[in-house]
């Protein structure tokens, strides 16, 4: 994808950080490097009116190496138009944005969950589908369709369950 | 007070002597996943002093089936029948949702026909959500009348829709680059008779519950969101708009052209329970408006409801038994349609709120991503902090009025 013709709005929010624009196919999106990508969160919330941030979500590009892309929806009501704040992740840590949107809480979680990131300052970051003491993450595209052991938790529950009405007088 | 896991069992503990709740001893309620008032399968850890919420934790995920990853595995085309399953009580905007994500992304234009009878069908969605909502809040909160009116003007959408899709529910109706048929004679003139009567009998309700005393006494003033709160906390659609945010994607980012038609969108005040059930219930007038008028426009517009790119669109199955040519089309867009290399998220206004579809492409016949942007999981995640220090019987007319969909909050 090529770069944007003319600067979107947002872009002078971002001046001094080392970013890169491109046109996808909803709109332009802005590539960060992880070490910027907080302070490209907090310039883009704070200097260019983006409100409410509508997803936090993840890209697993395995088998390619770094695997995660975190994504970053963003949209401004003032202004009526959306940004999408792309990162490559080294690893499978990444800075937690929920301080900067209440309602990114749940969406780290989900991402947590589901693809096993750590968000650093997450004030809550546990399991939000899946069920406490799963230990798989199943929107990696190394976990297979058909799930691995689904019944495992369940089988547990049900052993101990059975074991307290056996020894119950 | 003990935590509590989803799946550790914990035995009741013992009975301490002299321990009585109603002295200012903590209580923790478990309230679902079976309960009738939640919705779905929804469990909320209730801590009570009393009758007081002291707090509240929300557990999600019994309904999770996985769509996302199923999108993954199965492709483009196969994943329709599961975005039926996602908001079930509304499963056309769903379809529409999903299917105008992927056209962004392929770069299709939609025949006009197809447009206007998207936009029909996703305003009787909204009609048969908020009917949803009405009846199902009415009967929590003891109006069981409600729940009968409301659901008989539901019944009637959905022969409409049967007779338009061939479904009641899971209509699976959208196909990506338009619809699956165009819609059969005499339908129209069963949605005119339907939009005939609906206003009187939105009125009946209207009547029975707006200056109701117990419908006022329950639902003013309880789960009351600001406007900062409510855009900080990701909150969409009705719930957004009673905080008297004007923010409606249909006017705002309009998509099927939605700007051609006339219609208000209602703002509330005080961002209250009450605030959203007078916004829901404008908003059932509003799309009769609009249903009305692509209904007129129908009877004018006329052409393919799909278009003719077999790159994308299976081919009418009478060619597929006739010609070598379709057939191999027909089999290349179920096993291997590829979709050219990108991201693209599309949002439309869906009676909940913001349904999007993030979907990305690698240039493989298989999505690479398809993220669902769910409303629900938003309304869900600000019901702790609404339902705080209120009585607990507030509860109710929170979770009916936040207006959750559990097939789609798990996804």
């Amino acid at each position: 994808m090529s770069a944007a013709g003319t600067a979107p709005r947002w872009a002078a929010a971002l001046e001094g950080l080392p970013h890169e624009i491109s046109a996808e196919q909803d709109g332009p999106c802005v590539r960060v490097a992880l070490a910027d990508l907080r302070e490209a969160l907090k310039r883009l919330r704070d200097r260019a009116g983006f409100a409410m941030c509508t997803f936090v979500t993840c890209i697993d590009g395995y088998p390619k190496e770094p695997r995660f892309e975190l994504c970053h929806q963003l949209l401004s009501l003032e202004h009526n138009d959306r940004v999408r704040v792309r990162c490559t992740l080294p690893g499978d840590s990444a800075p937690t944005c929920s301080d900067l949107w209440p309602g990114a809480v749940w969406m780290e979680r989900e991402c947590f969950d589901m693809f096993g990131l750590r968000f650093e300052g997450h004030p809550d970051l546990r399991r939000l589908l899946m069920p406490d003491g799963y230990e798989h993450f199943p929107l990696r595209r190394d976990f297979p369709h058909h799930g691995i052991e689904p019944d495992r938790l369940y089988r547990e529950w049900d052993r101990k369950r059975r074991e307290h009405w056996t020894q119950t007088p | 007070m003990t935590t509590t896991q989803v799946f550790e069992y914990a035995p009741s503990p013992e009975r301490i002597p002299g321990d009585d709740p109603l002295h200012g001893e903590l209580m923790t309620l478990n309230m679902g996943p079976q309960h009738p008032a939640t919705h779905g399968v929804l469990r909320l850890i209730v801590t009570l002093d009393g009758e007081q919420v002291v707090k509240c934790d929300p557990m999600v995920g019994f309904l999770h089936r996985g769509k996302e990853k199923s999108c993954e595995t199965l492709g483009w085309h196969k994943f329709f029948p599961h975005t039926d399953r996602l908001d079930y009580v509304q499963p056309l905007m769903n379809n529409i949702g999903y299917a105008l994500a992927v056209e962004k992304l392929a770069g299709i234009d939609v025949p006009e026909r197809a447009k206007v009878a998207r936009v029909l069908l996703m305003e009787l969605s909204r009609i048969m959500a908020h009917l949803i909502y009405i009846g199902t809040l009415g009967i929590d909160l003891g109006a069981v009348t409600i729940f009968f009116y409301s659901f008989r003007q539901r019944e009637e959408l959905y022969k409409i829709v049967d007779a338009y899709t061939g479904h009641r529910m899971n209509n699976t109706y959208v196909r990506i680059g338009g619809l699956y048929a165009d819609v059969d004679e005499g339908v129209e003139a069963m949605v005119r008779e339907f939009l005939e009567q609906f206003p009187s009998a939105l009125e009946e309700i209207d009547k029975l519950l707006t200056r109701n005393r117990i419908w006022n006494d329950r639902n003013r003033g309880i789960g009351v969101l600001s406007a900062q709160d409510a855009i900080a906390r990701s909150l969409t659609g009705p719930v957004l708009r009673a905080s008297g945010v004007d923010w409606d994607l249909r006017r705002k980012q309009p998509y099927s052209g939605y700007e051609t038609y006339e219609f208000e969108v209602p703002l509330g005040s005080t961002g209250d329970c009450y605030d959203r059930y007078l916004v829901r219930m404008e908003e059932m007038r509003q799309s009769a408006k609009i249903a009305r008028q692509a209904l007129d426009r129908l009877a004018t517009v006329k052409g393919d409801v799909l278009i003719e790119d077999r790159r994308y669109v299976l081919p009418p199955k009478d060619l597929v038994h006739t010609s070598m040519e379709e057939l191999i089309f027909q089999f290349k867009v179920v096993t291997d349609m590829r979709i050219p290399r990108g991201q693209a998220y599309h949002a439309i206004e869906s009676s909940k709120g913001e349904l999007g579809f993030f979907v990305a492409s690698d240039g493989s016949s298989k999505p690479l991503r398809c993220h669902i942007r769910a409303p629900g999981l938003m309304n869900i995640q600000s019901l702790p902090s609404l339902a705080e220090d209120r009585l607990f019987s507030d509860m109710v007319s929170l979770i009916g009025s936040l207006d959750f969909v559990m097939g789609e909050v798990d996804r």
